[in-house]
């Protein structure tokens, strides 16, 4: 007997509810547990209790909280720290896998590449043209002496959360963001109309104070930018 | 890297933090797991998916960090690193939640048991994911959920709540 022609036995079935709750077995079993379900109260009864269980289970899990921004910093600082090291493409460069393109300098530059895009198109008002040519140029959001492009944006800094106006255009934004050497490195989040934009507005840590002097900076920008607030 | 640890980072977290029990030693690992998952990225196959290669990576990561060999099975002793700061099932059950008391009587399950009903219901993990991330067969895998839903049927019905089963 083949196994797709395998009848599972009522504790094989029963032994599956909990997966059958959480929609992870594969067509044929969840055929199965469907049929011993129609015809067995009990299981039906059975399969409530897996779920009450998914359900608290995932309210704990749930409570857990979230990681410390301290995290992503101290892991992006140690895949820097490497890098400069190294002086080589990334750990396991030249090998094979889509994961790997994930963190390939090109990878990220395109990423970056798509925050100028995404951010173009909402003030919209910039040709298609004059969008790839800022792509492939990489030059508006990256001064010379920045970081390489695979640790853009993930480095250490302080960085605040901007929603652009609609009217502003790619030119006067780029030109406001490289005369307060700010990137974006993020975005759009959710937040309403326009979306929200996270913009490294500093290379380093600054206090409170400094970091409310410059968000005042680019809220008196008021042409360009609609809304900046303090990130994380 | 930065849109891989965005979409796994809390997680992992989550799943590091129940077997340790401590936040800082938690934050800790999740930046070793992807650390190593930038330099072993070369070794992925794809032949799971990446979240449950990740959990992999922090389990065996995590049970470094308690000191044990990843393919001993967790004990009583790390679930005594959790700290408990809520009420017993009894008094949960006194303030008649029902629900209260089934995640008190999650949390008390033994790591072994609470990893793989964590895996199974939160993470979302099929019975070979499982397999996978823990290391044991897919039949031990099942038997080891049977027991850790029956434990908590034990666990409900000491304090209280009969739910007929098994």
């Amino acid at each position: 007997m083949n196994q797709a022609n395998q009848k599972m036995s009522a504790d094989d079935i029963e032994a599956l509810l909990p997966w059958y709750a959480a929609g992870t077995l594969d067509a044929r079993e969840a055929d199965q547990v469907e049929a011993a379900l129609a015809a067995d109260a009990e299981l039906t009864r059975r399969l409530e209790l897996a779920r009450e269980e998914m359900a608290e289970t995932v309210l704990l899990n749930e409570s857990l909280g979230v990681p410390s921004p301290r995290v992503m910093e101290n892991l992006f600082k140690a895949i820097d720290s490497e890098r400069r090291r190294s002086r080589a493409p990334a750990a396991g460069g030249g090998m094979g896998g889509w994961l790997m393109d994930l963190f390939t300098p090109r990878a990220f530059a395109f990423a970056a590449g798509a925050a100028v895009v995404i951010m173009v198109l909402q003030a919209g008002v910039i040709a298609k043209l004059a969008l790839q040519d800022r792509v492939e140029t990489r030059s508006s959001f990256e001064p010379a002496s920045a970081p390489p492009a695979a640790t853009r944006g993930l480095e250490i800094g302080s960085f605040a959360l901007v929603r652009f106006a609609p009217q502003a255009n790619m030119a006067d934004v780029t030109r406001f963001l490289d005369a307060h050497d700010a990137v974006i490195v993020d975005g759009p989040r959710p937040g309403g109309p326009g979306g929200l934009y996270r913009v490294r507005i500093a290379r380093r840590y600054v206090g409170k104070e400094e970091l409310e002097r410059l968000v005042k900076e680019f809220q008196s920008a008021s042409n360009l930018i609609s809304m900046a607030v303090p990130s994380e | 890297m930065q849109v891989l640890f965005a979409r796994h980072q809390v997680r992992v977290y989550r799943f590091v933090l129940r077997l340790v029990g401590n936040q800082a030693v938690a934050e800790d690992l999740i930046s070793e797991v992807f650390l190593d998952v930038w330099r072993q990225a070369d070794r992925f196959e794809g032949r799971s998916a990446v979240s449950t290669w990740l959990l992999a990576i922090a389990r065996f990561k995590a049970l470094s960090t308690m000191r044990r060999k990843p393919d001993e099975e967790l004990n009583e002793e790390m679930a005594g690193a959790i700290e408990d700061k809520s009420d017993d099932p009894e008094v949960s059950i006194q303030k008649k939640d029902k629900s209260a008391a089934l995640r008190k009587c999650l949390e008390a399950l033994s790591p072994e048991h609470r990893e793989v009903i964590d895996l199974v219901y939160y993470h979302e993990k099929s019975v070979q994911e499982v397999a996978e991330i823990v290391g044991i067969p897919e039949a031990t895998v099942k038997t080891r959920m049977f027991y850790a839903r029956k434990r908590l049927s034990e666990l409900l019905k000491t304090a209280g709540i009969d739910r007929g089963w098994p």
